[in-house]
């Protein structure tokens, strides 16, 4: 197994997973934001007073953004700024009339008989994206793989965060569901053999995936087991670990040959062309000792993440901070109004205490404990340097673009440098910059039109004096002529 | 020694002379700074805000006058220490923070004409470098907020004062929290 660098982590799913899946009641009002998780916004197709039925797109895809579509039947509310588990964006809020309408023509999809471009069509309507986080549309993930003739699907079931395990519980309860959408995926892509990922410190999600195989009987699906070690769950590491080739930083998997989906994909897939019903719903996983009972919930897209910590028992009474994502690579809430989208796996309600505070940053000793820990081999300390200094030039040698923002730097760091914090800032500084600059290219252009329009003016203004003139000359001349 | 045992040195000497100035002289054609590549050069690094705070009609007028000496780096507000910064390191001179007689350096902002006030008198439109506003004759104006550069060359020639400058909407402004570790 091809690991490198990595945290060994104490983990905290034993609680979560004591209970059963739990499933969050649809929300009154739904709250669904345009930017899904992608860091780009889908196109609203429907405007305030609009009726909607379970099912029906609201928002169409664009970019790296997949559609969107109603969780609840009711009518469009507002389309406005609310906010959102990545800060703030447009939402569109629907209000529930209760009765779960369905979209009528919503069916069982037989994928069988499908061509892969209709299959894959079929993904992309249904709103499919990436569960691990991301929500990067799937359908675009496995069309590039057809286009790049990728072989191998790797699902990714690695879950390594030590509080995510959304994972975790889908493999446990709905195995059977993850092949199936292995299989969909596998004749869509056009890979020849798919390969679900999974730590080896999750013995029941293996046994239960283990039985479905043996049910299923499908030769080009199998098993492999990964060491528990921070962040193997990321794509460009957990490439490497199952097939010890290495993703080009500026690349992507299907440039040597793999396309990554993650199992909750897998059975969104699936639930797609079992019910004909698109994404809708996601497991979560409420956790922490902020909460009185955590566990793993499903819940609508759109649904409050307050409604979800309810359904968990409410908070706690002690005080705690709500996280959105793990505890090394997600985002401190700043409310629980905010919606689930579809790339939150995790809400985190830490006590005080559970998350040991940090300690004051220290100057860089130069220990190197960083570099040792970074799985993508770059050397943070060096990174550090230059991105104090805001040296682009410096940034890019080190590598910036290599960097997955995991947090195993700032873990190990003895004098408590948020290096990962410095790397993102520095990364939205030079993407600022790059928008700038954009902007005053267009601007120049603009303003180039503007000035060659004005000189045209110009030049025909005075053309058309000298025409009047020698007119009037003309006229002068020939009545005072001889 | 007599003057013929001189005539080889001083006709190598000459001949050297000869070939070296040629040399010189095809390079110094050859080789020669493209004024007009400096120019494209400096222009790209000023902000193209076309507001003309430098007492040059526009960006590209300011740059020339850079590339031909006339001008010094530090007259572009808008730009701020980061292009007299960016401009230093491209002509290998001090950098020097922006003279404050030519303006202060603010933050981005864009000119939003107060739609009840406006008469549709046009004047703003010729104003305006970049072409950022929409109108016509008697009817309303507007400006188009992700192309207005926020020069407030707009400002002086309407005649109700209906054009502010304001901060851009924000947007999706995300709050971004530090990372906590476990």
């Amino acid at each position: 197994m091809n690991v490198h660098g990595g945290l060994r982590l104490e983990n905290h799913k034993s609680r979560p997973l004591e209970r059963p899946l739990l499933v969050v009641p649809p929300p009154r009002v739904a709250i669904l934001a345009l930017d899904q998780g992608s860091g780009e916004a889908a196109e609203p197709v429907v405007v305030p007073g609009d009726h909607v039925r379970l099912g029906t797109p609201v928002a169409a895809a664009r970019g790296a953004a997949a559609a969107v579509h109603a969780p609840v039947s009711g009518v469009v509310r507002e389309i406005g700024l609310a906010a959102t588990v990545g800060g703030a964006g447009q939402c569109i809020v629907i209000e529930s009339d209760g009765r779960d309408d369905r979209e009528q023509g919503a069916a069982a999809v037989d994928w069988r008989a499908l061509q892969p471009a209709a299959l894959l069509a079929g993904i992309e309507a249904s709103g499919a994206a990436g569960l691990g986080g991301a929500a990067f549309p799937t359908a675009a993930k496995l069309a590039l793989a057809r286009s790049a003739g990728a072989e191998l699907l790797l699902l990714n079931g690695a879950e390594c965060e030590p509080w995510i395990c959304c994972d975790d519980a889908l493999m446990r309860e709905r195995a059977a569901d993850v092949l199936l959408g292995a299989q969909v995926m596998l004749a869509a892509s056009g890979a020849a053999r798919c390969v679900i990922a999974v730590e080896n410190d999750k013995p029941e999600a293996i046994a239960a995936l283990r039985s479905a195989l043996a049910m299923v009987g499908d030769a080009r699906l199998a098993l492999v087991e990964l060491p528990a070690v921070f962040p193997l769950g990321a794509e460009g590491p957990l490439v490497t670990a199952v097939t010890g080739r290495e993703v080009p930083s500026d690349g992507l998997p299907p440039q040597v040959g793999v396309v990554c989906q993650n199992v909750g994909t897998a059975a969104a897939v699936a639930r797609f062309v079992r019910d004909g019903l698109p994404l809708i719903s996601r497991i979560v996983t409420v956790t922490g000792s902020g909460v009185c009972w955590p566990g793993n919930v499903e819940a609508r897209i759109g649904t409050p993440v307050a409604a979800l910590i309810e359904a968990c028992g409410g908070r706690a009474a002690a005080p705690s901070t709500l996280i959105a994502g793990g505890s090394l690579t997600g985002r401190v809430l700043a409310s629980d109004r905010v919606a689930v989208t579809k790339g939150l796996n995790c809400i985190l309600a830490a006590a005080a205490g559970e998350l040991p505070a940090r300690a004051a940053e220290m100057p860089c000793i130069r220990c190197g404990d960083c570099a040792r820990v970074c799985p993508a081999r770059l050397l943070p300390q060096q990174l550090h340097v230059a991105a104090r200094a805001d040296d682009a030039a410096g940034l890019a040698r080190f590598g910036l673009s290599a960097c997955i923002e995991c947090g195993c730097c700032d873990y190990v760091c003895p004098s408590a440098i948020p290096l990962t914090a410095r790397f993102r800032d520095a990364r939205e500084r030079q993407q600022a910059r790059a928008a700038e600059h954009r902007r005053a290219l267009e601007a120049r252009a603009r303003y180039e039109r503007h000035q060659s329009r004005l000189a045209k003016q110009a030049a025909a203004e005075r053309r058309a004096f000298d025409e009047a003139r020698q007119r009037a000359r003309a006229a002068g001349r020939s009545e005072t002529g001889p | 020694m007599t003057v013929t045992t001189l005539l080889p040195a001083v006709g190598m000497a000459a001949a050297l002379a000869a070939t070296l100035g040629g040399v010189l002289g095809w390079l110094a054609t050859r080789l020669r700074a493209d004024p007009g590549s400096l120019v494209e050069k400096i222009d790209a690094l000023l902000p193209q805000t076309q507001c003309g705070q430098c007492r040059y009609p526009g960006c590209r007028p300011y740059a020339e006058a850079i590339a031909r000496g006339e001008a010094e780096i530090d007259r572009c507000p808008p730009g701020g220490d980061a292009t007299t910064r960016a401009l230093a390191a491209l002509l290998d001179r001090k950098p020097r923070p922006v003279d404050p007689r030519y303006g202060a350096t603010k933050s981005r902002l864009v000119a939003v004409i107060d739609e009840d006030r406006c008469i549709g008198c046009a004047l703003c439109l010729p104003a305006c470098p970049v072409d950022a506003i929409v109108g016509a004759p008697r009817v309303m104006h507007t400006v188009i907020a992700v192309e207005c550069t926020g020069c407030e060359l707009c400002l002086p020639p309407c005649p109700v004062d209906c054009i502010a400058l304001r901060p851009p909407d924000a947007g999706a402004h995300a709050e971004r929290s530090a990372v906590v570790v476990p």
